[in-house]
């Protein structure tokens, strides 16, 4: 790479950088992203750049082929952990008859009471992303079912351009090295799936008043 | 040598470029820089005296080490191994001083998603823990708190306008409506004004992008203070206190080694972490995601992801100072 090639760059980060000013100034730059964006759109994420070649059949509307892993074609990125509570995990320890699962919307009295959803809760119940024969795992709307360690492509189905941005790592986070092995958070790192508005935080200490300073 | 230049610059553009082929004149070090360091402090920023202390050091050749920028490998060995001994007799515990080299390909940059930050300030207390600045003295007459890190708070209805920032905010929770917050530190100039201000050429930009600072070098005349237009660089007008059980024993030569009273200090993307391969500590800590680093001739690194895919915008475009900072709203 030589310095020809880093002024480019520049350049177009220069002129960019001008309009962005321009439009901050005159829209006040409001950082609050639109809500209009959100559309439930069935499909995996990105219609544009998803390499459908890379899906599993049924993710493209064909027949699944018994023959094929689930998730064996698709993308996947080095994750985290996820951070589900240890002692929830397996699911299936109580979730052990799928003969017996009650589909119907309701208060849950008996167990995960903590959880009250506020995502879009008007269209949604639970078994929309989590399986309801095998607990362990989450399925796409397509019935494709994914492992807790790639939820991502589950909020990816309806808030395509972050996973967009999270892929090619400009929302979200990575964490390791700049130059080499990457873990990309996942979604629910940040966000609780169940409620995904990100919290407000206590601030840590302002500086020292120059006044202050003996 | 612009040294016995008797004004102070107003603006950078006209200070001429002073960054050519160094001298080779070996200079003393030791004693000595605390002798320089204190004759500047005990005078106001007068011109004259300036150049009076530097040129005075032209005198006293026949000192063991030399500047860091003109060293050659052994010297650097010498140097970190009587550092790394020194800090462990002050500290009491086991310190490691590196000096790795910029990396062959490497341009670090750095961009700051202004619609992420909710001015939380992770960053600057991590910073400050990362790179041993001088903390807040609980009983000195000399407190000298520093941090590298400013995060601004602004109204979202006039967008960025630094004249009407504060960085005293301090609510319950952030963000508070109705505002956005900007975290300002330093900008990694390609043409940066501090450097070519300072009259010792204590301060200067390593080929992968990274302004440092000689802290032995240093005379303490705070002109590259003045000439930042980000308000970037600090100076330890006291002796910095750093309690040996808050010391990050992990250091660089140019980056967070214990400072001393006088000298001028500022961010340095972590060089004692970017150079190992590591994200600056403000990025890891960061909990929006905010914050993305790496090298700019790699077209796979977030940083070129930011570029490509989001606008940016860069503080004072106007000065030409080409930061390697980038602002963008990621919304
Ligand atoms: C938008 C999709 C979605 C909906 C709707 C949803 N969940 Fe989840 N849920 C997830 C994801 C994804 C995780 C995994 C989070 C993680 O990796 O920590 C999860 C985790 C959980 C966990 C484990 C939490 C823990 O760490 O203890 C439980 C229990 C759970 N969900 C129950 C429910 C119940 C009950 C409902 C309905 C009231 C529900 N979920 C609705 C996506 C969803
Ligand atoms: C300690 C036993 C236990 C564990 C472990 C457990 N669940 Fe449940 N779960 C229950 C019970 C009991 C209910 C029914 C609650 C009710 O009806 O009030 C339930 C209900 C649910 C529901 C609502 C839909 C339905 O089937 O009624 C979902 C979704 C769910 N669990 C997901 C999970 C997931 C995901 C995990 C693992 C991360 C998990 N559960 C772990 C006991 C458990
Ligand atoms: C079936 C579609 C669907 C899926 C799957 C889905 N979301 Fe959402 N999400 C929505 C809709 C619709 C909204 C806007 C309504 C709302 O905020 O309740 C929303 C809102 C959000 C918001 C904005 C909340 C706020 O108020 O700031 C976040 C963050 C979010 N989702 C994250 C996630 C994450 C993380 C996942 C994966 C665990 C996910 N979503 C999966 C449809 C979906
Ligand atoms: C490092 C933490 C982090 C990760 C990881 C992360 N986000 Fe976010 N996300 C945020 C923050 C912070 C916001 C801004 C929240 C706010 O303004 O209230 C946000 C905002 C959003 C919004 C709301 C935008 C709007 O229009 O209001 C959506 C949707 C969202 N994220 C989806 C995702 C999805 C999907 C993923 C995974 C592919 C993801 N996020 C990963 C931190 C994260």
């Amino acid at each position: 790479m030589d310095a020809r090639f880093l002024r480019i760059i520049m350049q177009f980060a220069l002129a960019f950088g001008l309009a962005a000013f321009s439009i901050a100034l005159t829209t006040g730059c409001d950082p609050a992203p639109a809500k209009a964006s959100h559309k439930a759109a069935v499909d995996e994420a990105d219609p544009v750049h998803a390499d459908k070649a890379n899906l599993p059949p049924a993710e493209l509307g064909l027949p699944p082929n018994p023959l094929n892993m689930p998730n064996a074609a698709s993308q996947t990125f080095p994750v985290p952990k996820p951070p589900i509570s240890n002692e929830m995990w397996p699911c299936s320890s109580c979730h052990d008859s799928p003969e017996e699962v009650n589909r119907t919307r309701r208060v849950l009295k008996e167990e995960h009471t903590n959880i009250v959803l506020h995502h879009d809760e008007e269209n949604r119940w639970c078994l929309d992303c989590h399986d309801a024969t095998n607990r362990d795992v989450l399925h796409l709307a397509s019935g494709v079912t994914i492992t807790f360690d790639e939820s991502y492509r589950l909020c990816g189905q309806c808030h395509g351009d972050k996973y967009r941005d999270w892929k090619v790592g400009v929302h979200g986070k990575r964490t390791g090295s700049w130059s080499g092995e990457k873990q990309y958070l996942l979604c629910v790192h940040c966000h609780s799936p169940h409620s995904p508005h990100f919290k407000p935080l206590k601030p840590e200490a302002p500086p020292v008043h120059p006044d202050q300073i003996r | 040598m612009s040294c016995c230049s008797p004004e102070l610059p107003e603006v950078p553009t006209e200070i001429p470029d002073v960054e050519g082929p160094l001298p080779t004149t070996k200079r003393g070090l030791g004693d000595l820089s605390l002798t320089r360091r204190e004759f500047s402090k005990h005078t106001a920023i007068v011109a004259s005296f300036l150049s009076a202390a530097a040129c005075s050091t032209d005198s006293m050749d026949g000192f063991v080490k030399s500047r860091l920028r003109e060293m050659d490998r052994n010297e650097l060995k010498d140097l970190i191994s009587s550092l790394e001994r020194k800090y462990k007799k002050r500290f009491n515990k086991d310190v490691q001083v590196r000096a790795t080299p910029a990396a062959e390909g490497v341009r670090f940059a750095y961009a700051l998603d202004l619609s992420r930050c909710v001015g939380c300030r992770r960053c600057v207390h991590a910073c400050v823990k990362e790179n041993n600045q001088s903390r807040p003295n609980p009983d000195g007459d000399h407190n000298n708190p520093i941090q590298w890190i400013r995060v601004l708070e602004m109204n979202k209805e006039e967008g960025v306008d630094l004249a009407h920032a504060t960085p005293y905010y301090n609510p319950e929770e952030v963000p508070r409506e109705g505002k956005f917050y900007m975290p300002v530190q330093c900008q990694q100039c390609e043409n940066p004004p501090c450097t070519k201000v300072c009259p010792v050429q204590a301060t200067w930009k390593e080929p992968d992008g990274i302004v440092v600072v000689d802290y032995e070098w240093c005379i303490g005349c705070r002109y590259c203070m003045v000439a930042c237009p980000y308000g970037a660089r600090r100076f330890n007008w006291a002796e910095p206190y750093l309690p040996a059980d808050q010391v990050n024993p992990n250091m660089h030569v140019m980056g967070n080694r214990p400072r001393l009273k006088g000298v001028v200090e500022k961010c340095t993307f972590c060089i004692q972490r970017s150079r190992n391969g590591r994200y600056p500590a403000c990025v890891e800590i960061c909990p929006v995601g905010a914050r993305k680093f790496g090298n700019l001739l790699d077209p796979k690194s977030e940083i070129r992801s930011v570029l490509e895919n989001k606008r940016v915008f860069i503080l004072k475009e106007d000065l030409n100072t080409q930061p390697r900072f980038f602002y963008f709203y990621g919304i």
